[in-house]
């Protein structure tokens, strides 16, 4: 289908893409990647009456790393993750497991991380992986910048805490240390299709080898991705173990609430979830040099 | 509203809806029906283009209004004169088509892959066009045509076979 009519406005600085903003309130969407929201027109699904074109603010096109933080802004695309310099090393695993699975290869090319936080998709990819990896959304507003909790962030399917006016502006993701691997697993029926279930794991290991954090989340397991809260207090301050990962697979059945659909019933997504958690949590460990 | 992009070279400047998408345009308002639409909802890949010379978009999903000021490249852009492109004279060798209508996709997705890595191995080339769907040919020759490709734009230049 041919979307709403709509007003294009094409922002060629952040200043004015604010203003195109605050003028349009919740009549206007912003426009970076597209990937989900121009389908999502396409079907009538969204009808927003103005979108708000970002595609040409250069300086919101970067992935920058320190030793505190990966900052992703807010036209960095998928694939830029994908082919990043840094992707291979191990302490991110979670995102390069993730770059790799997100979509299609195509999609990657125009699909932007921050937009994929921004559209909350409950079987979003890059939601759980910030969540597991406890990132924060950088959004402007007219009192200015302020950084919000992936956990606040998420507020509902399709819904965040990006109110009228506003606009994410990049995501921050922690630099783990050295001791640090994730994985991230997703089972879909075929390449692009939204994830049936998906798990987001990240642990980072004491010099003694016991779990010094953990991070555990679910993507199409609910509203929204979930964090696993009580996978992520079962591990920290253990030693890994067989044992240890069956709990949290566990506490993962546990805390999934998927809907079921053509992908599979509520039953074999619950399993799933488990089995996914439990397999990210072996695979990051593998990683870290530690059978369990 | 109007839009200026240049398509295989050349410009075109034409008045649009914002609703417009790309694929349309080509089609619709330049007559460039190389670009196909297949699902229309970013799935199958029929109407890849490149964008800026590397980027390989699903034109069905996004506006004409987000390239005015950008280079698109189609299907009709890639032969020179009457000489095919390496990539089109693979697909023709390895009988990497049959009916076609992915074709043009398959191409412009390959064309993007090869622009960011030179020498895919088979695997790469079989994830880089796992967002563009053939049911005709298996695949497997469209891997071969793309292998083909990339071993011809490998050579140095002046070099004979």
């Amino acid at each position: 289908m041919i979307p709403a009519a709509f007003d294009y406005l094409r922002a060629h600085s952040t200043d004015e893409a604010f203003a195109y903003l605050q003028q349009h309130g919740a009549e206007a969407r912003v426009l970076a990647g597209g990937q989900s929201l121009i389908p999502a027109m396409r079907f009538r699904l969204a009808r927003p009456a103005v979108l708000v074109d970002i595609n040409e603010l250069k300086d919101l096109d970067y992935l920058r790393i320190s030793d505190q933080v990966l900052a992703i802004g807010a036209i960095a695309r998928d694939s830029d993750v994908e082919r990043a310099p840094w992707i291979g090393e191990r302490r991110w695993t979670l995102i390069h497991d993730a770059s790799r699975v997100v979509a299609d290869p195509v999609v990657r090319q125009m699909g932007t991380v921050v937009g994929s936080l921004c559209h909350n998709d409950p079987a979003g990819d890059w939601t759980a992986v910030a969540l597991a990896s406890r990132a924060t959304v950088v959004v402007r507003g007219k009192a200015g910048a302020r950084r919000v909790p992936i956990d606040e962030f998420l507020v509902d399917s399709y819904t965040t805490a990006v109110g009228e006016g506003e606009m994410a502006m990049g995501a921050e993701f922690p630099a783990p240390d050295d001791r640090t691997a994730g994985s991230y697993q997703k089972v879909e029926r075929k390449v692009g299709d939204f994830a049936t279930a998906a798990a987001a794991v990240q642990v980072s290991l004491n010099a003694d080898g016991t779990v010094r954090t953990a991070g555990v989340a679910l993507s199409a397991a609910g509203a929204c991705a979930v964090r696993v809260n009580a996978a992520e207090e079962l591990l920290a301050g253990q030693k890994p173990s067989a044992e240890l990962i069956r709990a949290a697979s566990n506490a993962a059945w546990q805390r999934s609430a998927p809907q079921a659909d053509l992908r599979g019933t509520v039953q074999f997504k619950k399993h799933l979830a488990g089995v996914l958690v439990a397999r990210g949590l072996r695979q990051a460990l593998a990683r870290l040099g530690v059978q369990a | 509203m109007k839009v200026h992009i240049k398509i295989n070279g050349v410009d075109y400047e034409k008045d649009v809806e914002p609703r417009t998408l790309l694929a349309y345009f080509l089609r619709e308002d330049c007559g460039l029906t190389g670009t196909h639409v297949g699902c229309d909802t970013s799935s199958c890949g029929c109407c890849v283009v490149v964008m800026d010379g590397t980027r390989a978009v699903k034109s069905c999903s996004m506006f004409a209004a987000q390239a005015s000021g950008h280079e698109i490249l189609t299907v009709e852009g890639l032969a020179a004169g009457g000489t095919l492109h390496p990539l089109q004279q693979g697909f023709w060798d390895q009988h990497g088509l049959q009916c076609g209508y992915c074709t043009p996709g398959m191409l412009l997705t390959s064309y993007a892959l090869l622009k960011h890595q030179a020498a895919p191995t088979e695997a790469d080339i079989r994830e880089g066009l796992a967002g563009n769907l053939c049911r005709c040919t298996g695949y497997n020759n469209i891997v071969k045509a793309v292998q083909q490709a990339a071993a011809t734009l490998g050579q140095p230049v002046g070099a004979t076979t």
